[in-house]
């Protein structure tokens, strides 16, 4: 199926309620699915025989600091019985008092686990349901989020204590 | 007497933990496990990673769309064109343009050298893990042929930086050409002296034959590709399944097994080299003379020459140098199929010189997530030879 279709046939099951928005660039089209619909749409995407995306490329996310809703959780999917690929975006907010969160899809696709581990340290998202919410890549004391926007490369005292410091000069 | 043999039999039987690296000679890099065995006999493996995390994609939101290509060079330095070639790729679709014939040729070449390369080095090293030390030895020696060309041509030994967005950032060096030929020539016979050393030796075998059991469900449920998953019977191969820079006109086999085991995963290793020497060959035969580089005037180098020369070409040249390309909003995903499998890259703007974000797809971080299945109920020692199966560079797993 191409892209199209694949697009089609989304909006025919779940319609404008679930599905909030779509995005065509480059052939390439991305659906915007709702955040707390995103298990179904994922299980619906796997098991469809038309469809099939037995294969999880990544899951990923962009920081749209500071633009709301702050976050997009990336799926992109590969279906080996049909060679197709598409991509779906969920958004996911935080506020002061709720950190962002979102359901994982680790029981539909295992290789899922460390790409949301990764996620969950990079940009501070919660996948609620995540068999096993370690960090992955950084050092365990750490309470920042590197990928996200507001982070600065260099890195500060509190946050990472660990990274070099900058030698300051003339001194 | 008889209280302390009975004692003796009614002991508990439990698990201990065993670390494994991060500077084991045998994890390639600095990778980490924490063994959970029964006897010798393996539980549970939990890898820890991140001790090569250098924060790659966070370091790209910084450069310009241009300057990225070095980096990416440096994720996975054993295949290091596979890794230019996925982000030019993705990079030429965001910013819409055509690579031109010649450039397309010589990437493949470029990108099947390093395809054997990588597969050299993963041969020495996984039979170098097993006990058996002589292949490293004649690996090393075919791998300084392909650096030697690659040092010809681009300058650069391990990592060339050869590629550039919209093609190349020179044409072949003079004898470029008629040492590939001489190298794919001989290379075939190369192959057959490892394989005289491996394929039926019978401790080589012993060693690998049913050993780290991956089955062709359980491959992509975890996510596996390339060499891993066809080494588990799946037929899948990007360059056919999804032909990206002419792939399409080559005439190869796709090195498919069913063992689903490590010495399985050696043959379709093995085969995929020969394979990648017939790619080369074909390539060469069909180089014509042309242009290597688009002509896109702001987003694309201008040839070297015309910057001497002309003056709007030095003004592109400097404002791409200063400012860069500014590629409009949007974002794409691009896969090849690198030494380990897909590798993807997956590239978002905002419409600025700089990519908003840059998502790799590392397949061997992915790979590396079989460990555990593979690894559960085999001896400690065959954990050795089945990390070693997987072919994992840890720079790319890190990133």
């Amino acid at each position: 199926m191409n892209q199209q279709e694949i697009r089609d046939k989304l909006f025919e099951q779940f319609g404008e309620e679930v599905i909030k928005g779509e995005d065509l660039f480059r052939d390439q089209v991305t659906l915007t699915v709702d955040r707390s619909r995103i298990a179904p749409v994922c299980r619906f995407l796997k098991e469809d025989p038309e469809l099939a995306f037995d294969f999880l490329s990544f899951v990923g996310a962009v920081d749209r600091y500071p633009s709301r809703p702050r976050f997009e959780v990336l799926y992109q999917l590969y279906s080996l019985q049909r060679n197709h690929r598409f991509r779906i975006k969920a958004l996911v907010d935080e506020t002061d008092s709720e950190p962002a969160a979102i359901d994982s899809v680790v029981s539909l696709w295992p290789t899922a686990d460390w790409h949301e581990r990764e996620t969950a340290e990079m940009f501070g998202i919660t996948f609620k349901g995540h068999p096993d919410p370690r960090k992955l890549l950084l050092p365990e004391e750490w309470t920042c989020h590197p990928l996200r926007k507001d982070f600065h490369v260099e890195g500060n005292d509190e946050e990472t204590p660990d990274l070099p410091r900058k030698v300051e000069q003339g001194s | 007497m008889h209280e302390v043999a009975s004692s003796s039999d009614t002991r508990v039987r439990e698990t201990f933990e065993l670390n494994v690296g991060p500077h084991h000679p045998s994890t390639h890099g600095v990778f980490r496990a924490v063994v959970e065995l029964d006897g010798e006999i393996v539980v549970n493996v939990t890898p820890h990673l991140g001790y090569l995390h250098r924060g790659y994609e966070k370091t790209c939101e910084a450069k310009t769309w241009h300057n990225v290509i070095p980096l990416a060079e440096r994720c996975d330095y054993m295949g290091a064109t596979s890794n230019s070639f996925v982000y030019c790729l993705a990079a030429e679709k965001l910013l819409d343009i055509e690579v031109p014939e010649r450039a397309q040729t010589i990437r493949v070449i470029m990108a099947e050298l390093s395809r054997i390369f990588s597969h050299l080095f993963w041969l020495g090293a996984h039979a170098h893990d097993i006990g058996a030390f002589t292949p490293i030895i004649y690996c090393l020696r075919e791998r300084e042929c392909i650096m030697d060309m690659f040092e010809l041509t681009a300058g650069g030994r391990l990592m060339p930086n050869y590629l550039r967005i919209g093609g190349l950032i020179r044409d072949l060096e003079d004898g470029f050409v008629e040492k590939a030929r001489a190298f794919t020539d001989e290379f075939n016979f190369r192959v057959d002296d490892y394989e005289a050393l491996l394929t039926k030796n019978p401790i080589y075998v012993d060693r690998t034959k049913n050993i780290g059991i991956l089955s062709s469900e359980d491959a992509i449920a975890l996510g596996a590709s390339g060499p891993m998953v066809r080494a588990s019977g799946v037929r899948w191969d990007i360059r056919k399944s999804e032909p990206y820079s002419g792939y399409d006109q080559y005439d190869f086999q796709m090195a498919v097994e069913q063992g689903c085991d490590v010495y399985s995963r050696y043959l379709v290793r093995v085969r995929e080299m020969r394979e990648s020497a017939k790619i080369v060959r074909q390539g060469l035969d069909k180089l014509k003379p042309g242009p290597i580089r688009a002509t896109k005037p702001g987003a694309v180098f201008p040839p070297q020459e015309e910057i001497y020369t002309k003056t709007e070409a030095l003004i592109h040249h400097f404002m791409l140098v200063v400012e860069g390309v500014r590629a409009p909003v949007g974002q794409v995903y691009h896969v090849i199929e690198s030494p380990r499998g897909e590798l993807g890259a997956y590239l978002v703007s905002d419409g600025g010189p700089r990519p908003y974000r840059l998502k790799w797809r590392p397949p061997a971080f992915v790979n590396l997530e079989t460990l555990a299945t593979m690894t559960k109920g085999a001896f400690l020692s065959d954990l050795i030879a089945i990390l070693s199966s997987i072919d994992i560079v840890l720079a790319e797993v890190d990133r």
